[in-house]
């Protein structure tokens, strides 16, 4: 463990950090290792010193370091799930420091060396990027300091390029940041950029802090740099967290009941373990404490065909869960507690008042699984005094916290290093997979790989929860929207953290808030089930009308939050409720534009104003080539029918972090078949206002993907559960978009230079999900208020359609 | 039991010691590290873990290690060298078109299923050089893409058939293979439109 030592130079704490100088060089987070024994390289740690972090956010040196090539590293909290983010990071980075971007990486994410950043709630961009700006800028003002006293000219005289500093008008006189601090640490404090609890910034208040470059500076930041993770992931050489070995390590795998069951009611207890049903299987271990149950072998396969084969004998589960199909009726009849979320103007008594049109209805979205491509993995090195624990997480300080507790270890001995997984777009299973990692390890006394097979991940999910909407609106003969009520139906989290704490701590009802709570990732905390944040409220109330999405004077959403116990566990999953939210708030908007007899796209027109949300509306429009006409205004009688659709979607924040919110629209061309039922998205035109893009091609890219992952979800994804368990457990049984079935997208970014850059992973998602169901009813004039829009579920519609007509 | 096995992975002769009821990914990964094939599923049904064996997309995760015996297995690794064999390339190029196509779409995103779009992909255009959006969509159905990067899958494919047809090389604007000179090698020349 090295010292830190305190210094005094001009009023500026500093510390020596002794290790800072042990290696030069750019370490590409991802990148540069991709043989086994480099896992446990800590090139990076040593590089700035092996010490358990966070460190002080108020110093230069805990966000990124120079070296003597010339080179910058980054070591923020922000790991790349796939979508680029970092890649972002580095291009603001380039620009505030004058690096190109080819000279500045970001190092593998370590409790050990990075800043504790989130990975989650589309904060790489917004958060991690005014992070990465604040200290680059610090860093380059430090850099023009010394630049200046060593080639003796003043700061002003002085300009930048590729990290060589040189006098104007005589460019001979230049230094290299490399020749200024070359792998020597800054020493320099400065006032980081704070958010209160609520995710909000703070005004700095020091006068003296560095000044940004203008974005008519920007040479890096705005444009398509390729994203430098490319080339290895075609080539194989990206080194993910499954392809991770270290020696001497046994492999795990977990031994969970098939299919999550009501643990918040009936914590699974294990009656027997009939350990003769591996008895084939030389040299494989049972892993157990309390309820938990693991099997580990030196070879990976004995390790599954164990896990497989040992007969564990469960305690009945309760018959406590509604079913996927009756979840909807069993949230509309339960005891709930209600919360005026937002009430403005007097909704209720507009809806009375005479000369109005008024639409109610009722939609309904089901249950999401992250649907990760891997399932997650873990690798877990407990001893005696300190662990090493390798793990996909979003927040790899919430690892450390809950690894520390499972192994009773003090946190700062806890090291945890990042491996990235595939996609997981929230709250999948890495933290489950990581304490079983660290239990059996800790009970073995060797390192422990685990991975989870397809079942344990979809069965035991932290799933995007099933939503029940109730709405009324009203439009005057003007077609304006005079009202908008909106009562939505969910729970809270179910008192479940993770599966392991589940089985290992032997966790009782109400044992712990859910997987999800208010506070965003935390499991199995203390908490009371009906109380606290939960994911229906908390963080994600602000719904409806807000942010100025729409110009309603009267408009009210209650949330009827029902008592979690019985239902599944829940966790954020890309743009959180956000889906069924648009898809019955858009789906209700259309349905008044049809009263109003005016074109979708019209009627948002006519009720919106701020000029943003008309901008990604316009160009989603302009895109498909929109021309105004009413909504099933072209009904055909051939079996294939076409339509589309519009919608808006945002990934919702909470009330003061309006400045923060991204814009999406898209448009949505669907050809429905009558006689099977089928549904095909032909073309997706998704459009998105992030602010800044500071990456437009990687915009391009999340529009793309979230344009096809938001067919998805309107045409296939629908969580299957009985009463006891959890029943969608792989591919088959958990539907989603195949190639064959994927629409033509075109994406385009609204780019804006001076406004502030905000997420841009989650925001297409919901209006894609909404601008199907609209589309459905312009191409059948039916219209379907619950999501996935299955064939069995269209075929209901329709035959229900034709029976009311004929009637 | 556990037994000697030998396979060829790559063009190159392996032995091994596993269980022949051993799946072919896990000697892939555990014995021999490599790091293409990769665990999905475990069940046949995502594409995560596909190789070619004798040419032909296989699941690996549910392909005992006794049906390879005699077969020859190639892994994304191999790829190139495979290609460049099928083609009958003087030089083994540094990535197979498909792959060059895809960096240049800028597809990947998390690209953990990326080995098996681009195993399964190379498959396809070593059938039908030239195939037709349909024939794209029909071949490349059985493998999942959770990110949602289908659409640019498919664009790489179609723009690596182009290449491989009209020049008889890769010109992707990717990073280039090696270019190789003269005779009849001159038609596999690399060029950088």
């Amino acid at each position: 463990m090295r010292e830190h030592e305190k210094h005094d130079i001009g009023g500026v704490p500093i510390v020596d950090r002794r290790e800072f100088l042990r290696i030069s060089g750019a370490v590409v987070v991802g990148i540069g290792v991709s043989n086994i024994a480099a896992a446990q390289a800590p090139a990076a740690a040593l590089q700035r010193g092996l010490v358990s972090g966070p460190p002080d956010p108020a110093l230069i040196d805990s966000y990124l370091a120079v070296h003597s090539n010339n080179k910058a590293s980054i070591y923020l909290g922000y790991v790349d799930l796939g979508q680029g983010g970092p890649t972002a990071l580095c291009q603001i980075a380039a620009d505030e420091l004058d690096l190109d971007f080819d000279q500045v990486s970001i190092v593998r994410n370590d409790t050990f060396t990075c800043t504790n950043g989130f990975t989650a709630a589309s904060r790489t961009a917004g958060i991690g990027g005014m992070e990465t700006r604040v200290a680059a800028a610090e860093a380059r003002r430090v850099l023009l300091g010394l630049a200046s006293q060593r080639l003796n000219a003043p700061v002003q005289e002085l300009t930048v390029a590729k990290g060589v500093v040189s006098v104007k008008g005589t460019p001979q006189r230049s230094v290299a940041y490399g020749e200024l601090l070359g792998d020597k640490p800054f020493n320099r404090k400065f006032e980081p950029v704070r958010y209160d609890a609520r995710g909000a910034a703070i005004a700095r208040t020091n006068p003296d802090v560095a000044t940004f470059k203008p974005p008519s500076e920007y040479k890096v930041v705005g444009t398509r740099v390729p994203r430098p993770d490319m080339l290895d992931k075609v080539r194989g050489t990206y080194q993910f967290m499954q392809h991770v070995r270290v020696p001497g390590m046994l492999h795990g795998r977990v031994v969970w009941p098939q299919g999550q069951v009501a643990g918040a009611v009936s914590p699974p207890k294990v009656i027997s373990i009939d350990e003769s049903s591996i008895k084939d299987i030389p040299g494989v271990r049972i892993v157990r404490r309390q309820n938990f149950v693991g099997v580990v072998a030196e070879r990976e396969w004995d390790a599954v065909r164990a896990s497989r084969q040992l007969k564990v004998t469960w305690d009945a589960f309760p018959a406590v869960f509604p079913g996927h199909d009756g979840v909807h009726d069993s949230f509309r009849k339960a005891t709930t507690r209600d919360i005026d979320v937002f009430n403005s103007g007097d909704a209720a008594a507009t809806f009375s008042q005479p000369g109005l049109r008024v639409a109610s209805a009722t939609y309904q979205g089901p249950y999401e699984a992250h649907g990760t491509m891997a399932p997650n993995c873990a690798l877990a090195d407990i001893k005696a005094d300190s662990a090493t624990v390798m793990s996909s997480s979003q927040s790899l300080f919430q690892i450390r916290d809950t690894v520390a507790q499972l192994t009773s270890l003090p946190p700062d001995k806890v090291r945890v290093q990042y491996y990235p997984g595939s996609n997981t777009y929230g709250l999948s299973c890495y933290t489950d997979v990581a304490e079983a990692a660290a239990i059996m390890s800790h009970e073995i006394g060797k390192p422990v790989r685990v991975q989870l097979s397809r079942q344990d991940e979809f069965g035991w999910d932290n799933y995007g929860p099933a939503h029940l909407a109730e709405m009324r609106g009203a439009v005057d003969a003007n077609g304006k929207l005079v009202a908008f009520e909106y009562q939505a139906w969910g729970y809270d989290g179910n008192g479940v953290g993770t599966a392991s704490r589940l089985l290992a701590l032997g966790l009782s009802q109400g044992g712990g808030r859910g997987g999800a709570g208010g506070t965003g990732q935390r499991g199995g905390g203390a908490g009371n089930v009906a109380q606290g944040g939960g994911l229906v409220g908390g963080l994600y109330q602000i719904r409806i009308s807000q942010n100025d999405m729409y110009d309603v004077p009267n408009r009210r959403l209650i949330e009827h939050r029902v008592d979690g116990r019985g239902y599944l566990k829940l966790g954020p999953l890309r743009a959180p409720l956000d889906p069924p939210y648009f898809f019955a708030q858009e789906g209700m908007i259309d349905e008044l534009a049809f009263l109003a007899k005016l074109d979708p796209w019209e009627f948002r027109k006519r009720n919106m104003s701020d000029p943003r949300w008309l901008g990604v509306l316009e160009a989603a429009a302009n895109a498909a080539k929109w021309t105004p006409r009413l909504a099933a205004s072209k009904l055909s009688s051939a079996r294939i029918v076409t339509g589309r659709g519009i919608a808006i979607g945002t990934h919702h924040l909470q009330p003061n972090q309006g400045d923060r919110i991204t814009y999406a629209a898209a448009v949505v061309e669907v050809e429905v078949n009558k006689g099977n039922g089928l549904v095909i998205a032909k073309h997706v035109y998704g459009a998105m206002d992030c602010g800044l893009a500071i990456n437009p091609g990687i915009v391009e890219s999340q529009i793309v993907g979230m344009s096809v992952h938001g067919t998805s979800l309107a045409l296939k994804e629908e969580l299957q559960f009985n009463q006891t368990n959890v029943t969608s457990l792989d591919w088959n049984s958990y539907q989603t978009l195949r190639f064959g079935e994927h629409p033509a997208v075109t994406p385009i970014v609204v780019q804006r230079l001076n406004e502030k850059s905000t997420g841009a992973g989650e925001e297409v998602l919901p209006a894609v999900v909404a601008a199907i169901g609209n589309a459905f009813f312009d191409a059948t004039g039916v219209r379907l208020r619950q999501f996935p829009l299955t064939p069995r579920r269209v075929l209901a519609a329709l035959k229900s359609a034709s029976a009311d007509r004929s009637a | 039991m556990a037994n000697e096995v030998q396979l060829r992975v790559n063009d190159t002769m392996r032995t091994v010691t596993a269980a022949p009821d051993t799946p072919l990914l896990y000697v892939l990964t555990d014995d021999l590290a490599l790091q293409g094939p990769r665990f999905g599923c475990g069940l046949g049904q995502c594409g995560c873990c596909s190789v070619l064996l004798d040419g032909v997309e296989v699941r690996s995760c549910i392909t005992p290690l006794s049906r390879v015996v005699g077969k020859s297995v190639t892994t994304l690794e191999g790829l190139p060298a495979y290609y460049a064999a099928r083609k009958k390339l003087s030089r083994v190029p540094d990535l197979h078109p498909l792959q060059e196509a895809l960096v240049a779409e800028q597809a990947v995103q998390c690209g953990y299923c990326y080995n098996g779009q681009i195993i399964k992909g190379a498959e396809l255009l070593f059938k039908t050089p030239l195939p037709t959006d349909e024939q794209i969509r029909t071949a490349m159905n059985g493998h999942i893409c959770r990110c949602g990067t289908y659409p640019r899958i498919m664009a790489a494919i179609q723009r690596a058939a182009k290449a491989m047809t009209t020049t008889n090389t890769a010109s992707t604007g990717a990073p280039a293979a090696r270019p190789v000179r003269g005779g009849a090698e001159a038609a596999e020349e690399v060029s950088r439109a």
